[in-house]
């Protein structure tokens, strides 16, 4: 009984180690890029206390950096509200997205997780789970440890935020974009996700340059996801012979 | 000067609003077993969400379409793209990224 509750141990340990490793890239980018945060939420004028506070309480980089704007103008509380929640709308696809994968989790380790999924933690997990999901534990650890280089960043830019000013000499502000084109890559394993891919960024392009803001990923990602279908019913069916 | 005390007020309701979207979907659909055609909706959406949010932010860094050889996120995206493609990992296209767009900030 000792031996098994030792080996378990031993498991779960190399579980959460797989899984903060799997986080690193990750990792590169958050503490840049909070620290950019923690670095302007001073200067919008939040207390230390308050930065670190929004990256615990949201933890959604583009929409902290848009509420520091709104902030900073003294906008209503209900405005800033109402903006976060059209900025994260698109975490539903997310959450959608993952849900036929994590059939055998309970609500509240759902939750845990949920708490957690950002563009870029959704991003890895959409990599990894289709071949698999790892356990728990694995799963879990990729989500804290993104957060806590999220909140690292953000408490060291908050507080040393007077001394460095510019993040770019190092490049760090290429890592999360460079992350993404290598997560999209690895996601890509048949033609039909290459004309999605294709066609789904031109068309985010096009509604960026309409106006349509903050709604052009969600839209462009309906109508990609749902040509998807289109195209892959078709080229199951013209192989539907063979097979 | 901002009264931190409604800035908290303020950030405990945008987290609701953050954290609702984030874990909805994931309660009501979990549980259950969708149409077939649903699933498959929702195996593309990551390639589509992800390209929906990288090609904007390399063509149009700032807001308007730029390919001039000055927008060094676009063309830096094309080698991290090949390297990406051949080893298969994150490291590797992150490492070359960052060590690309370093070097030419620095040379230019």
């Amino acid at each position: 009984m000792e031996e098994y509750n030792i080996s378990s141990t031993l498991v779960m340990k190399s579980s959460v180690f797989r899984g903060i490793t799997r986080a690193l890239p990750l990792v590169m980018g958050y503490v840049p890029i909070g620290f950019a945060y923690g670095v302007l939420a001073k200067q919008a004028g939040l207390s230390v206390f308050n930065a670190v506070a929004m990256s615990v309480l949201v933890y959604a980089g583009s929409a902290q950096l848009i509420g520091l704007g709104l902030f900073a103008a003294a906008a209503p509380p209900l405005s800033i509200v109402a903006m976060t929640f059209v900025v994260n709308l698109r975490h539903m696809l997310f959450s959608a997205a993952m849900s036929p994968y994590l059939k055998r989790w309970r609500k509240s380790e759902l939750a845990i997780f949920a708490y957690e999924l950002t563009d870029e933690t959704f991003a890895i997990h959409s990599v990894g789970f289709p071949d698999g999901v790892p356990s728990k534990a694995e799963v879990i650890a990729v989500n804290v440890t993104a957060q806590l280089s999220w909140l690292c960043g953000s408490w060291l830019g908050a507080v040393v935020g007077g001394l460095i000013k510019d993040v770019r000499p190092l490049a760090l502000d290429y890592t999360l974009p460079a992350m993404f084109i290598a997560l999209l890559v690895m996601q890509i394993k048949v033609r039909v996700e290459i004309i999605v891919a294709t066609l789904t960024g031109v068309l985010a392009v096009v509604l960026t340059l309409m106006g349509l803001g903050r709604w052009s990923v969600i839209l462009a990602t309906l109508t990609g996801a749902t040509l998807g279908v289109i195209f892959g019913q078709i080229s199951t069916r013209r192989e539907g012979g063979e097979a | 000067m901002i009264d931190q005390q409604v800035v908290l007020l303020t950030m405990i309701g945008m987290g609701v609003v953050t954290f609702l979207p984030r874990l909805l979907p994931l309660w009501l659909f979990s549980s259950r077993d969708l149409p077939p055609l649903v699933v498959s909706w929702l195996r593309y959406v990551p390639v589509a969400v992800l390209a929906a949010m990288l090609l904007p932010s390399l063509v149009m860094p700032e807001g308007q379409i730029d390919v001039s050889p000055g927008n060094l996120f676009l063309w830096a995206a094309i080698p991290v793209f090949l390297v990406a493609w051949r080893t298969r990992n994150l490291f590797a296209p992150v490492i070359v990224g960052m060590v690309l767009v370093a070097g030419i900030r620095l040379l230019v």
